[in-house]
């Protein structure tokens, strides 16, 4: 039969498997006798673990879909404890409060690095005192997907809880068979995971049959499965829906933040949005529906971390597309079942540098901020008093993307002013944010003159940033700088994965 | 002014501050302050404590501040209030001006 | 005569409720675009709690920059005895407008007036410089409120307080039906002083459409504003009372054409043929005045 190879021209270019030599043997039981068995389920953790050739100093990764009621990550590494592993680096898409007992593992050893999009509780604490030796690696969404997809980042075993999965690894973030008590909606982070790491481990307490379509995930990125009762928390992973908020002050920033966006010209029929997940930055939405109805406008796309909030308005007509990286609440969960063109998308088609992403498609963003400095810096990580106590997410890759980046923020928390001289910790830098608005002026960053005329033109007063800062400070007087020591505990990364800015351990009891 | 009981003003809601004055015979102002915005504002809280006290003429006391953000002006109205109210005293001197 | 510290005619389109002893809604109350903002010393403040409150708004008047908001302290009344101390406190710390709440007959508004009198002169403070403003919450004001309208040349309005005013009457707050009465009474007599004309608080927060269509009807009646007890009224309470755009430019037409009337000497006016007379200009003049003060309020 070689002979046959021989008589084709150029056929080192053409074929390298030889000759067809036979099908082997097909199978003839029925579809349902054969989902039985020749599956990817093992009947433990451990199981996984060996099977997937997980060894000491190797990296392990998990998402945050689940959020605060995420159970994943604490039984992974209670096991690979148990069984001994030590020196692993974890690197999660975000870590939340309820990781408050990787304190534990950290100190015997077991973790030795993370990487993360943020750190909150207690966690976030210790590890601000210096719990770690190696500092913290803090990526934004987008870098992380592109740092995975480069190989700078190089998962081996991925451990990805899933509320459905079927005997081969489909994997989703709800169920279209049988209701279960779990659903997170979007998986868009998980799915960077299952694509680039070695081996993939699916956690699920919901195993349902052949093929789970739709899928997140699908079976050929999917090595072991695992079925557990208890993957997550129902209530602490989402709730009904996010409501709008009642405060009269975020209120009030969020209807100026609408008028902006529509004194600059973004609000236009077919436009592209980004809203945040609460408090002020999602109330945008209930003003810009207003305005939408008023001018007779749809919105061409919504963006990223999707509410309830969003997908009433895609029910309502007035949202054509929706591209969810990430559902917040259970009616986003619920849409994403049941809305054909509510669509679920992986981070790196979010937010990657690498390529044009779905971020460079964005009109404007309305982000949130802990601090905003006089260049227009922003701070969404650490405290005012320098602790680690929040998440990067999708903050520099959307402001960087989208034509006008709102920044809101009430000029004030309590008695901590939220403009001023320089913020503890750059995760987006002033040269990517355009405009802040706050409960007591708007100002206009200086690169975008014509923003500022445009809102002059229509009533709006426009102050500098350091009129601004100078407010907040009138009111609250002017805080002592922070101590920190030398040790450096964290290390931000902007989207592109270069080193913006680093936390140092704070000083003091 | 003289100190006749323990007295209290102020809430523990956030932006406000929740001061007890205690009577002492001696040893001039002791002070405990907790706040949540103790390292950027510790200092300047009690030294609006410490010139309240003095401005209203308290020599010796045990003043415990629980602070939850409050401005300089919420400070000295509630040591204002708790002193008033330690010294049972309603004769209050106000005075015009910022 | 001397330096006053309000203004007897300006926008009163809001007075914004804030609770005495609350420091953080003290600290926030200039956010919101309030034409005034009302400290209360009053019914928001538990009895015990009433020295702490008055020390809060003291060293918040002193302190703190409310622009150029209007400054009102609703006091306790006189003859709860509290009211007095109040005025101790609240007039050298500068307030603008005193609000005396349950005026019932003009004797109230004297003898509230003659305390800040001796106040001021007790502080140096020219006599005459704080407003007051009396609200109407019983029967018997109502009744009275041409005379109490008309008590001081201090009083820049009357408001009608009408919780109190409805549990007076035997009845409860409804359609405003129950509040016909007192509301035309006190524009009435307001009017009749030359003083405003200002509603009650609307007190379901959560019923934007009953507080809008409760705002209609008093800008019907002919009201100059109302009390708010949440920064969320306060932005369509004033769009209800901005003029819209197509009777602005109306206004602006009938000023030109006064105006050019005025210099050709021609006494007869008219305005795509329709006669202008006395009552459209005194209407074109307020609406550009509203208008005017709205943008100026705006950019403060």
């Amino acid at each position: 039969m070689d002979q046959l190879l021989q008589t084709i021209p150029h056929i080192d270019r053409i074929a390298h498997r030889g000759v067809f030599a036979g099908a082997g043997a097909k199978l003839t039981e029925t579809f349902r006798a054969r989902s039985g068995k020749d599956n990817k389920v093992l009947p433990s953790l451990e199981d996984a673990v060996r099977a997937a050739g997980l060894r000491d100093g190797m990296t392990i990764s998990f998402h945050h879909h689940f959020r605060g009621g995420d159970h994943v990550v604490n039984q992974v590494v209670d096991t690979l404890a148990a069984m001994g592993f030590r020196d692993l680096t974890l690197a999660a898409s975000s870590l939340a409060d309820v990781h408050a007992p990787l304190i534990r593992h950290i100190k015997n050893g077991v973790i030795t690095h993370i990487e993360t999009s943020g750190l909150r509780g207690q966690l976030a604490e210790e590890i601000s005192r210096g719990l770690l030796e190696c500092p913290v690696v803090f990526r934004s969404h987008g870098g992380r997907a592109a740092a995975i997809g480069s190989g700078e980042v190089h998962i081996d075993v991925a451990f990805l809880g899933a509320p459905s999965c079927d005997p081969y690894g489909n994997a989703n973030g709800y169920s279209r068979d049988d209701d279960t008590s779990i659903a997170c909606g979007s998986m868009g982070y998980a799915r960077t995971d299952a694509k680039y790491a070695d081996k993939v481990i699916i956690l699920t307490n919901n195993l349902v049959r052949y093929p789970n379509a739709p899928w997140a995930i699908p079976e050929y990125d999917v090595d072991y499965i695992v079925v557990t009762d208890d993957i997550g928390d129902p209530a602490g992973i989402m709730s009904g829906a996010t409501r709008y908020t009642k405060n009269p002050k975020e209120l009030l920033i969020a209807q100026t933040a609408a008028g902006v966006i529509d004194a600059a010209g973004y609000l236009y029929d077919g436009f592209s949005m980004q809203m945040g997940s609460g408090g002020a930055s999602l109330a945008v939405a209930r003003f810009l529906r207003q305005m939408m109805q008023e001018k007779g406008i749809r919105c061409r796309f919504a963006l990223g971390g999707i509410t309830g909030q969003i997908t009433a308005m895609h029910e309502e007509g007035m949202i054509d597309r929706i591209l969810d990286v990430q559902s917040f609440d259970l009616d986003a969960a619920l849409s994403l079942k049941k809305n054909r063109f509510h669509h679920q998308i992986d981070a790196a088609y979010y937010a990657s540098f690498l390529f044009a992403a779905a971020v460079d498609q964005l009109d404007f963003v309305i982000l949130s901020a802990l601090e905003i400095d006089t260049d227009f810096n922003v701070n969404v990580l650490t405290g005012s008093d320098g602790v680690i106590r929040g998440a990067i997410g999708g903050h520099p890759d959307t402001a960087a993307g989208a034509s006008l980046s709102v920044v809101v923020a009430p000029l004030t928390r309590g008695r901590i002013p939220t403009v001023i001289d320089r913020v503890n910790t750059i995760v987006t830098p002033g040269a990517v944010v355009d405009v802040v608005v706050t409960d007591q002026g708007i100002a206009v960053n200086p690169r975008r003159p014509e923003v500022a005329e445009k809102l002059k033109k229509a009533g709006m007063r426009v102050d500098t940033i350091r009129q601004l800062k100078d407010r907040a400070e009138a009111l609250t007087g002017r805080p002592d700088p922070i101590r920190y020591k030398d040790r450096v505990v964290g290390v931000v990364m902007y989207r592109d994965n270069s080193v913006i800015d680093v936390i140092r351990q704070i000083d003091g009891e | 002014m003289e100190l006749k009981k323990t007295a209290v003003a102020g809430t523990m809601e956030s932006s406000d501050i929740m001061v007890t004055v205690e009577p002492r015979e001696s040893g001039g102002i002791v002070l405990e302050l907790t706040s949540s915005v103790m390292k950027q504002y510790g200092r300047r809280i009690e030294r609006v404590i410490r010139e309240t006290a003095a401005e209203l003429g308290v020599e010796h006391a045990l003043i415990c501040a629980v602070d939850k953000g409050a401005l300089d002006c919420t400070v000295r109205a509630r040591v204002s209030a708790a002193i008033f109210r330690a010294a049972e005293r309603e004769n209050i001197t106000w005075e015009v001006g910022k | 005569m001397n330096e006053r510290r309000y203004e007897k005619d300006r926008l009163r389109r809001s007075m914004m409720f804030v609770p005495g002893n609350h420091p953080g809604m003290i600290a926030d109350s200039r956010i919101y675009g309030a034409d005034s903002i009302m400290f209360d010393l009053e019914d928001s403040v538990s009895l015990a709690e009433k020295d702490a409150a008055r020390f809060l708004v003291y060293q918040a008047l002193r302190t703190l920059d409310f622009g150029k908001k209007e400054i009102v302290v609703r006091i306790n009344d006189l003859d709860s005895g509290l009211g007095v101390r109040d005025l101790e406190a609240i007039i050298p710390a500068g307030v603008h407008v005193v609000r005396l709440p349950k005026t019932d007959c003009p004797q109230d508004v004297i003898d509230c007036e003659r305390e800040i009198a001796r106040i001021e002169r007790a502080h140096g403070i020219p006599v005459g410089a704080v407003g007051m403003m009396a609200a109407i919450e019983s029967a018997n004001g109502v009744l009275n409120a041409r005379e109490i309208a008309c008590a001081s040349d201090r009083l820049i309005g009357i408001a009608l307080g009408a919780e109190d005013y409805v549990t007076d009457l035997k009845t409860v707050r409804a359609d405003g039906t129950e509040l016909l009465f007192a509301r035309s009474m006190i524009l009435h007599a307001a009017r009749s002083a030359g003083i405003a004309a200002l509603d009650t608080v609307y007190s379901d927060v959560n019923n934007e459409e009953g507080f809008l269509a409760e705002v209609e009807l008093i800008h019907k009646l002919g009201f100059d504003g109302k009390s708010v007890i949440n920064p969320r009224q306060i932005q369509p309470l004033h769009r209800a009372f901005v003029p819209g755009e197509k009777d602005l430019r109306r206004a602006y037409d009938v000023i030109a054409a006064i105006e050019k009337a005025n210099a050709r000497g021609s006494g007869v006016i008219s305005l795509n043929g329709k006669m202008i007379d006395r009552p459209i200009v005194i209407r074109a003049r307020r609406l550009i005045a509203l208008a005017e003060a709205d943008r100026i309020a705006r950019e403060e």
